[in-house]
């Protein structure tokens, strides 16, 4: 093996995600909603070691969830959570929750959901920007969910935000990214860490983005409601690698035309027939 | 006194505290309360005094995404 080849080994295990200063190893976050079984949740995720997991908050014995069974099985599990404001439709909500989700889970990170349409479950991307700067101020590392729009996103990133999180598609519909022109003139435009968060269904969706040099991706249903959830949530966790280690490669330009691999020089019979 | 405990009513004595209503609907950590959408730190439960139609919520931890 070269030097060259140990060097570049040796990058790529240093690719860190970095996110408000803190390294994570993987770029792959990872939903807990939807699976078969807490048992499935539990092993999708030790076969695809996510950087961190989503969590939510709900009234107490509403969701005829066991609150206790899943605390037990986030402690034992022990990987880094991502509390969500999923649900909320105005900034007080967003801010109440977000401080009682800093209270139960010990975090600062807020992933920061303002629902502005319950159809599309788009962004209420007009107060998004104040109530991110709010939470800021309050001290939270805030990753807001977000359109590919670049204007909102540059704001955000005005306001304090180290990382912004666009969709691809609507939240569940697996889709994959229906804007690649925004998205890709996003990472031009823009120096923080991209996360995409919704609409991937496949690995392929994954890889794709990291292709385009976003950071990280945030997935869950596409795991969850895959047929066999443990070995999906693996298939994107590869896939994520793949996309980000194709990126920092650099891809060869595309070409209108053919272009013969093999050399044409000395080929056998040409002109004889 | 009335007052909303995760949208069901309860009735608890004139002058009670937050932490006579968790004890009303037996709360059980891990869990984060608000009152009319302020959230009230867990340290401010014993002097938190309630009032008429108060709605008090009480969130616990769950899957999302």
């Amino acid at each position: 093996m070269n030097t060259n080849t140990l060097n570049e080994q040796e990058a790529l295990s240093k690719d860190d995600l970095v996110l408000y200063g803190e390294h994570f190893s993987s770029r792959l976050l990872l939903g807990t909603s939807r699976y078969p079984s807490p048992h499935i949740l539990e092993e999708a995720v030790l076969a695809s070691k996510p950087a961190m997991i989503t969590v939510s908050l709900r009234r107490q014995g509403a969701t005829g969830q066991s609150e206790n069974a899943f605390w037990d099985l986030l402690k034992k599990m022990s990987v880094p959570v991502l509390p969500n404001t999923a649900g909320c439709h105005s900034p007080q909500e967003v801010i109440t929750t977000a401080q009682m989700a800093r209270e139960v889970f010990e975090t600062h990170w807020i992933k920061l959901e303002l629902i502005g349409d319950d159809y599309t479950l788009q962004p209420d991307t007009l107060r998004l920007v104040d109530t991110a700067k709010i939470l800021i101020n309050d001290g939270f590392k805030v990753l807001p969910y977000c359109t590919e729009d670049l204007i909102l996103c540059q704001r955000l990133v005005d306001v304090g935000c180290q990382a912004v999180m666009p969709w691809a598609a609507p939240i569940g519909t697996g889709q994959g990214p229906l804007n690649p022109f925004a998205m890709k003139l996003l990472r031009e435009r823009l120096q923080v860490p991209l996360l995409v968060d919704a609409g991937l269904g496949l690995p392929s969706h994954a890889c794709a983005v990291m292709e385009w040099g976003f950071d990280g991706v945030l997935l869950n249903t596409a795991v969850a409601l895959a047929d066999h959830p443990i070995a999906m949530a693996k298939a994107f966790a590869l896939a994520t690698q793949a996309g980000r280690a194709a990126y920092l490669s650099g891809a060869m330009p595309a070409q209108e035309s053919a272009q013969a691999s093999t050399p044409l020089v000395g080929t056998p019979f040409w002109h004889q027939s | 006194m009335r007052v909303m405990i995760n949208q069901i009513e309860h009735q608890l004595p004139q002058g009670a505290k937050l932490e006579n209503a968790l004890a009303a609907i037996q709360a059980q950590a891990p869990f984060a309360v608000a009152i009319n959408l302020q959230f009230i730190p867990k340290s401010h439960y014993g002097q938190c005094t309630l009032a008429e139609n108060d709605q008090i919520e009480v969130i616990s931890p769950v899957t999302g995404g």
